[in-house]
């Protein structure tokens, strides 16, 4: 007798197919990606993905439990959003540009393009204030309307 | 206060406690990547082409790109605005989705650690998939966003990661979309039912509703593209584009003042080069070569196009008004009377990218296509290719060569 086979169990055909074909087409791409610096090409292309899941994601949602923690009491959660939606702007705003508000490429922004390259942080300040202020702003007129 | 009883480990259902978290929250966010995605891959292939890869290795960064080049054909020019809006749509949604992709993350984050890692072949290979998905998908975000702002620390030519990489993460992305389309339709028609693994078992108390959540992603990509999207246009457009890389001022004020791709002092040009009693324009075709000087290509026809100047990093100008010989009749002098051949166009640059460009035969016969000497009235300042340079409806930036120093007329 023979003896049982062990049974893995390979889910759904069409599933498997589409799957193989992306695969397929990836790795006709992906030979060509990795072609010049493929342990470089690779721990970008993993490397953005760690970065983002491990580090990006549970620090903004740390600091986001933590404003709402910190601003607590059920009666001021209202109050939370107001702080937590302009901080959330200028935070993307800083992690879309933050090459030229930090001035990583200060130089060569301003040798090639002829543009001075020091407006991007006080700009990126100015807008922050703006959201800022432009909060406190609705946030007062709520609570005045709410008070009357 | 801390919950004695919460799971510490995020592998347990029960860690996540967002009650925004749900399949429908998933589903909308997942169908608006699906359209800007889509078309973010369209207009990049659009690009690609434009630069007409496939006439001269001077334009491939991607000589092995193989089958992956399936579709190119001779980028045309008309209408001449066309690659200032493909490149604009391109670059501008591309920064504007970056709070959906975000929110989309966030709302599966979830099932990076859900367990058994695998229930089936399937599954395990679902999920290797996804890690091309996300990391490809990320990999074109951060790439892009990089490269517009001249950051270039990612390993290797822009070019050739953001296309074979646009071609991994699209792979992935194909075979996602087939795969969840299906969870997405029944969500959408029933959203009162859902229940599925991203629903958190003990949801903490809401602080916004998934309504306002939507509205706050909406928010932020209004944001994004509201201080970008000048870039596009002049005057008191581009200074709304505040923290965009060519939003702002002009560099300059008068006829020579709009937006500069890359200065002469970068391309490393010798002023001294360009001087009137230096300067000859080296011309080579059927019948031989022919140096010209400046005020023998005065003496030709002059003609004006009004063209604008589109780069591949999403900025543009409108049109600027340019002056000079056309391509084709600088092809007659050299024995292509009436078929006008392609060209191949070197600058006084001597390093660089795009230092020398070809240009396909129809670009050179549309008789909007220009060696242009004047723009907007002046003579061309030496930032904008003084003595010369190249001008050509709807060709990508880097294609109109400035400070022309030899064209070779010919079959490439």
């Amino acid at each position: 007798m023979l003896p049982p086979l062990v049974r893995v169990p390979l889910g759904s055909p069409l599933r498997l197919l589409l799957l193989a074909c992306s695969f397929a087409l990836a790795a006709y791409a992906g030979v060509r990606l990795l072609a010049d610096d493929w342990l470089g090409v690779a721990l970008w292309f993993v490397g953005v993905a760690l970065l983002h899941d491990l580090v990006l994601l549970p620090l903004y949602t740390v600091a986001d439990r933590a404003a709402v923690r910190g601003l607590g009491a059920v009666r001021r959660r209202v109050g939370a959003l107001y702080v937590r939606v302009p901080a959330a702007f200028s935070g993307l705003l800083l992690l879309v540009w933050f090459p030229l508000i930090g001035g990583r490429v200060e130089q060569r922004y301003r040798l090639g393009t002829g543009l001075p390259a020091d407006v991007f942080l006080a700009r990126w300040l100015l807008i922050t204030a703006v959201l800022f202020g432009g909060s406190a702003l609705l946030l007062a007129l709520r609570l005045r309307r709410a008070a009357a | 206060m801390r919950d004695p009883d919460a799971p510490r480990s995020p592998s347990s259902p029960g860690f996540w406690r967002s009650p925004l978290r749900g399949p429908w929250f998933t589903s909308v966010l997942g169908l608006v990547l699906l359209v800007g995605i889509t078309v973010l891959f369209v207009t990049g292939l659009v690009s690609y082409a434009a630069y007409n890869p496939d006439l001269s290795p001077v334009n491939d960064k991607t000589p092995d790109k193989g089958i992956l080049g399936f579709y190119l054909f001779a980028w045309p020019t008309d209408p001449h605005w066309l690659y200032r809006l493909n490149q604009g749509v391109h670059v501008t949604l591309g920064i504007t989705l970056i709070p959906v992709l975000l929110a989309k993350l966030w709302s599966v984050v979830p099932r990076l650690f859900a367990l058994p890692p695998a229930r089936s072949l399937a599954h395990a290979l679902e999920r290797v998939s996804l890690l091309l998905l996300v990391g490809g998908a990320l990999f074109q975000f951060v790439t892009g966003v990089l490269n517009i702002q001249l950051d270039y620390v990612f390993p290797g030519s822009f070019y050739t990661l953001h296309f074979y990489g646009a071609w991994v993460f699209f792979a992935a992305f194909v075979v996602h979309v087939l795969l969840r389309m299906p969870t997405v339709l029944r969500t959408l028609r029933h959203p009162r039912e859902e229940r599925n693994d991203l629903v958190s078992p003990r949801p903490a108390e809401p602080t916004v509703s998934r309504r306002g959540a939507l509205w706050f992603v909406g928010g932020g990509s209004l944001l994004l593209f509201a201080t970008t999207v000048g870039q596009n246009f002049d005057g008191p457009l581009r200074r709304t584009a505040l923290l965009a890389p060519h939003g702002g001022a002009d560099p300059g004020s008068g006829p020579n003042g709009f937006q500069i791709n890359k200065t002469a002092a970068y391309a490393g040009i010798d002023a001294a080069e360009t001087g009137e009693d230096v300067w000859r324009l080296v011309v080579t075709g059927r019948t031989g070569t022919v140096r010209l000087r400046r005020d023998e290509l005065l003496r030709l026809p002059q003609y004006s196009a009004a063209l604008p100047i589109a780069c591949v990093e999403g900025w543009s100008t409108s049109d600027q008004w340019w002056r000079g010989v056309r391509l084709r009749d600088l092809a007659a002098l050299v024995g292509y009377g009436d078929d006008p051949p392609d060209v191949f166009v070197e600058s006084l640059q001597r390093s660089g990218a795009f230092r020398e460009a070809a240009l396909r035969a129809n670009q050179v016969a549309d008789p909007r296509s220009l060696l242009a000497l004047y723009v907007n009235g002046e003579e061309l300042s030496l930032d904008h290719g003084r003595p010369a340079r190249i001008i050509v409806p709807a060709a990508p930036g880097v294609l109109n060569t400035k400070w022309v120093a030899r064209m070779t007329f010919g079959d490439l």
